[in-house]
């Protein structure tokens, strides 16, 4: 056929045919390119779209572990509800899309039908609460608190509860067990959020969107350990969301219980006593401000001396936990957290700061003894101390005349710190440093200040030390404001804006000589203290403070314990340390805290204790004792609370009462005693994986009347308050700025 | 070959002949066509049946719970089909010239039916007219045949006769007044897809009638000018332009247009190499992709049959093209040239559009797949022209 054909077929027709032939086959083979390309080179992507697609998850959620105290009695457990839950996947294949089956549910609930279809009802962006955020295949609960009877009645009659089910599901429970509260070392629980998701997604462990998290305390530290693994069971589902076929599921597996070295008995008995202190120390007029103690806050911590394990840990002001138990409402997540509330969420023994006051004086000790002054040499316990013309007062003006520096901690002299602080500010070089030693500043860091001190709490504040550094950094981020307001203003405030403007970036005589008693701008939280306190105790190992003791596995045959971690020693020798040992037992007997240890059984439990009185710019006195014997510190601080041995005093003598059981009058009654000995084993656990609890006994009434009434002339300790070297350096409480 | 009768001049076929003989002998009909493209749509066909039971046994909603409504009916179609290409082989190419002007007639006063109340709005078009009984036809599917012949008739005419080499300019404007009138009509329905598929077929007629190159870039020309007007007029409003893009980008119509690409993509993307098996698609099961027995059937294949079942299909298409381009070149006489080439530019135009649409490189628009979408009106006239095509091999096989 290749000779043209004899009947008006022309060259151009040929021609053109082949041009069409050649497009017609471009397009094919454009077809064919591109259906390589989406199959072949990008096919895995699509591929997982697919799955995205039409695969469905219905999650079982795990049982979360419990956390118990040291001798297994549950702090938060589980408790078993009867939880009513609707498939909305399956009322929405109903003619009326469930509308009968949700009025009948109504009816036997006695709630209104309208609050129930709210409840099933997806959430967008149209759509008020209630509504269902989660995942449209999940059953969505309708109550947690149906009675037996309710569930009875649909389970009996299934056919006319389509869809409806009502299972017995665990939900999480603060027992509280023998009147303890523990709540801000606890945390707590709430859903997880679409970030939390997305964020997970590709990690170890996933989340689901069922899934409740820890938000806080050591429901957040050991939130993975506790969660568990859901089940999934993997529906294929088709376009409109019908279920077509199972795909390959997980089961659930449930949540590690975590023992902890609290001791619920004494939990209960140091949140009792720092209530009670802080009641008391609302009836005390204070005599600077001439107004009752306000006695906003408070925390108190039991530690073990030995190891750093938290016996009891305690906040103040405080909450119930069970708040948060079903999903918090908003009046009380208001309560908890809004402006006018008081921070009950905080844990104030790791995340309130203040100024140490004398309790500080232990550092300042060592801090001379490595400058070089010897510990049992003379200083003058002047009634004042005189720098440049301003006077730095002993508290309350009292005079001791030539001690040691045991003398001075027993009975809390400053100008002896004064003086030291002074001539070792001098010896850096005065307002000219040439190389600084710095020992008062070195000697704080190395006792852990201004570092997170690693306990197995989340959000732990670290404090500060105002050192050079700090001071530098602090004057070039106020100085604009300083020297503004210093330029015009004649008042106070404005003389001390001039005056910080002009050398607030050097380090002054003033501000060495206040830091040397604790005062100033150093920061530190309870927490901190009773880390030092505990290694003064041991011999000088600071320890990581822990809650944790061990993490058992559901099934109770892989037990992980949790070993007690050190980040430190305190740099002093063992001849320092027993010296300070000595003069703190010295408190405890003829010194600051001696009227509240009257009748201590000194010599079977040697009890050693300094107390401190911190200024406040703007606020009344931060009251701090801390105190330890060989088996225990506690230390326990109140904001605006007076002075240490004052408002702390007496609830810190009841602990120890109770762990040792000694009775007022300092008999011991060995089977009185709660803990005469830190608890070093675990609890029993049995083989199928549950936790021997030992009793506790339901909580004890509260004494009704406090040994502290101020009848008793209590020896004074810290600085007189009208005495602040440098104004500036009274910084507000930072508490609540910094959780 | 002027006496002609049956489509068959009389002197070869003596009535004496039994049909047997006649069908068995070294001159029969059945010798002279092309089996290779039969085969190749016959295939087509069978491969679009599976992909349509596929596609419908689990829609309850449409195949009112019988998941083999579809697939019979598809049967059915291609029987029709079939019967219809024998039909027009038999009666040959050459006799329905002269009932060209009628059948013409016919399928424009079918269009004009569909804007009256008779015809029923899918999809947003109004193309159909329901039959009752579930049946219903789409006629704009039959005047891309009625155009292809009526054109064909017009521009061949004087040139088989051997009175011009070529078609003059008057023909060409008679021609082009013949195809315009449906296409107007089809614009008004709208039915976008179908006025694309007829101008491409009014291109092809005119390229291979041998109308002077002035018309062909005029055609063009004027083509361009007209998209850029409607484009700068601000003719259609933003959605409708969107939906139009949304073949690029799915998320300028989210719910419409960019669902169904998207959900077709994603389908055709995860058949891979070898698909995931004929009724072992999720995308299909779950029935993600919406018109997917119809417009969308190609994703089907994509993915249950891999990229091995779904260019298969391509290539299927393919050998039919090929052995039409070839029928068109070799063919004597302008008239067969002229009507393979409309067939040749709808059946590759379409298809492409069509497989084109489900993989994200063409507009969306209502046009199914030759051969494999199910459809009664598209199969009719795609196996009707299969055998124009036929009778334009055997009687041009006859002739030479």
């Amino acid at each position: 056929m290749s000779n043209l054909p004899e009947t008006g077929r022309t060259s151009r027709i040929t021609i053109r045919l082949v041009v069409i032939q050649i497009l017609v086959f471009s397009l094919l083979l454009t077809l064919g390119g591109r259906l390589w390309y989406l199959q072949i080179r990008n096919g895995d992507q699509y591929t997982a779209e697919a799955a995205d697609n039409h695969i469905q998850q219905v999650v079982a959620p795990a049982t979360r572990g419990s956390i118990l105290d040291a001798r297994g009695v549950p702090l938060a457990d589980n408790e078993t509800r009867l939880v009513v839950s609707a498939s909305r996947t399956d009322l929405m294949k109903m003619k009326d899309r469930g509308r009968a089956v949700m009025a009948r549910l109504a009816g036997v609930l006695g709630l209104k039908p309208e609050e129930v279809a709210a409840k099933v009802r997806l959430c967008d962006a149209k759509t008020p609460k209630p509504c269902w955020a989660g995942s449209p295949y999940q059953p969505i609960p309708i109550t947690d608190e149906a009675t037996t009877q309710q569930a009875l009645q649909i389970r009996e009659r299934q056919e006319d509860f389509p869809g409806i089910t009502a299972e017995p599901t665990a939900v999480r429970r603060y027992a509280g067990p023998g009147g303890s509260n523990t709540a801000q070392v606890l945390g707590y629980l709430s859903p997880v959020t679409d970030e939390e998701i997305a964020k997970a997604k590709n990690g170890r462990s996933p989340l689901l969107r069922s899934d409740q998290i820890g938000r806080s305390g050591l429901e957040r530290q050991y939130d993975t350990e506790l969660r568990g693994k859901a089940g999934v069971t993997r529906y294929e589902v088709d376009n409109l969301g019908r279920v077509i076929g199972k795909a390959k599921s997980d089961k659930a597996v449930p949540g590690a219980n975590i023992v902890t070295s609290i001791d619920a008995r004494v939990q209960a008995i140091a949140e009792r006593e720092l209530d009670q202190a802080m009641k008391d120390a609302r009836k005390e007029i204070d005599r600077n401000t001439g107004v009752p103690y306000k006695a906003d806050s408070g925390a108190v911590v039991v530690l073990e001396s030995k190891t750093g394990r938290v016996v009891s840990m305690a906040s103040n002001p405080t909450y119930d936990p069970n708040a948060w138990v079903g999903g918090i409402s908003a009046k009380d997540y208001q309560d908890l957290t809004g402006k006018d509330s008081d921070y009950p969420l905080l844990n104030r023994a790791i995340q309130g700061q203040a100024a140490p006051g004398s309790i500080f004086k232990v550092i300042s000790t060592t801090a001379a003894v490595n400058a070089g002054y010897d510990f049992n040499g003379s200083y003058n316990c002047s009634s004042a101390y005189n720098i440049g013309g301003q006077v730095f007062k002993n508290f309350e003006s009292k005079g001791y005349g030539a001690i040691n520096l045991g003398r001075a901690l027993e009975v809390s002299c400053d100008t002896v710190f004064y003086d030291l602080a002074y001539r070792q500010w001098q010896k850096d070089g005065g307002n000219k440093p040439k190389h600084p030693a710095d020992w008062f500043y070195k000697t704080a860091h190395q006792f852990g200040l201004a570092k997170e001190t690693g306990i197995d709490l989340p959000n732990e504040v670290r404090g500060r030390v105002p050192d050079r550094e700090w001071k530098k950094s602090y004057w070039e981020a106020n100085k604009d404001t300083w020297c503004k307001q210093g330029g015009k203003d004649d008042s106070y405030a404005g003389k001390i804006a001039k005056e910080n403007c002009e050398s607030g970036m050097r380090m002054r005589a003033g501000d060495s000589v206040n830091y040397s008693i604790g005062q100033g701008d150093t920061l530190v939280t309870p927490i901190q203290m009773a880390t030092i306190y505990a290694a003064i105790s041991n011999g000088g190992t600071l320890y990581n403070p822990t809650v944790g003791k061990a993490v058992v596995s559901p099934d109770g045959r892989r037990v992980h314990e949790i070993k007690p971690t050190s980040h430190g020693k305190l740099p002093f020798e063992g001849r320092t340390r027993d010296q300070i040992d000595d003069a703190l037992a010295g408190v405890a007997t003829r010194g600051t805290a001696a009227w509240r240890f009257e009748g201590w059984p000194q010599k079977e439990i040697p009890m050693h204790a300094k107390t401190g009185t911190a200024e406040v710019y703007g606020k009344q006195t931060t009251s701090w004792i801390a105190t330890y014997t060989a088996d225990y510190t506690i230390i326990m601080t109140i904001s605006q609370g007076g002075t240490g041995s004052g408002a702390s005093g007496p609830a810190v003598r009841k602990i120890y009462n109770a762990l040792y059981g000694v009775d007022e009058k300092g008999k011991i009654d060995a089977k009185k005693a709660l803990l005469p000995h830190p608890e070093s084993k675990l609890p029993k656990i049995e083989k199928d994986g549950t936790i021997e609890a030992q009793p506790i006994a339901s909580p004890t009434p509260t004494p009704s009347a406090s040994a502290s009434d101020g009848s008793s002339a209590p020896p004074s300790e810290a600085p007189s308050s009208d005495a602040p070297a440098s104004p500036e350096q009274s910084p507000s409480r930072k508490e609540d700025d910094d959780r | 070959m002027s006496s002609t009768t049956g489509g068959y001049p009389v002197r070869r076929f003596s009535p004496e002949r039994g049909t047997w003989s006649r069908l068995t002998a070294r001159d029969s009909v059945l010798r002279r066509l092309d089996w290779v493209m039969l085969l190749a749509a016959l295939a087509l066909s069978g491969i679009g049946t599976l992909l349509v039971y596929s596609a419908t046994r689990n829609r309850t909603e449409l195949n009112q719970g019988d998941p083999y409504y579809f697939l019979l009916r598809n049967l059915l179609n291609t029987g029709i089909g079939l019967a219809l290409a024998v039909g027009a082989v038999w009666l040959g190419h050459r006799a329905l010239r002269g009932a060209v002007p009628i059948l013409y007639g016919i399928s424009v006063l079918f269009i004009l039916a569909v804007l009256t109340p008779l015809g029923a709005t899918i999809n947003g078009a109004r193309s159909w007219i329901q039959l009752g009984g579930g049946f219903s036809i789409q006629p704009s599917e039959f005047t891309k045949i009625t155009i292809t012949l009526g054109m064909a008739m017009l521009l061949a005419g004087k040139v088989d006769a051997g009175d011009r080499r070529q078609p003059d300019h008057r023909t060409v404007m008679e021609a082009l007044a013949l195809a315009a009138l449906p296409i107007v009509i089809i614009l008004l329905m709208p039915d976008l897809g179908s006025v694309m598929v007829l101008v491409i077929i009014v291109l092809a007629v005119l390229l291979s009638s041998g109308a002077s190159n002035r018309w062909i870039a005029g055609l063009i020309g004027t083509g361009v000018l007209g998209c850029v007007l409607v484009w700068q007029l601000g003719v259609l409003d933003e959605y409708q332009i969107n939906r139009f893009a949304a073949f690029a980008n799915p998320a300028l119509d989210p719910a419409g247009v960019g669902y169904n690409t998207n959900q077709a993509r994603i389908a055709i993307g995860s058949g891979g190499l070898t698909g995931s098996g004929l009724f072992h698609g999720s995308q299909t099961t779950g029935q993600f992709v919406p018109e997917q027995q119809t417009d969308f059937i190609f994703t089907v294949a994509g993915e249950e049959l891999g990229f091995v079942g779904a260019g298969a299909i391509i290539v299927l298409l393919g050998v039919v093209l090929w052995r039409a381009c070839r029928i068109a070149r070799e063919t004597t006489e302008l008239y067969g040239t002229i009507v393979a080439a409309g067939i040749i530019a709808w059946f590759a135009f379409q298809s492409f559009e069509n497989i084109g649409m489900t993989l994200g490189i063409m507009p969306v628009t209502g046009l199914p797949l030759p051969f494999v979408s199910y459809g009664g009106s598209s199969m009719f006239a795609a196996w009707i022209a299969v055998g124009l095509l036929q009778s334009i091999k055997a009687q041009r096989s006859m002739s030479a």
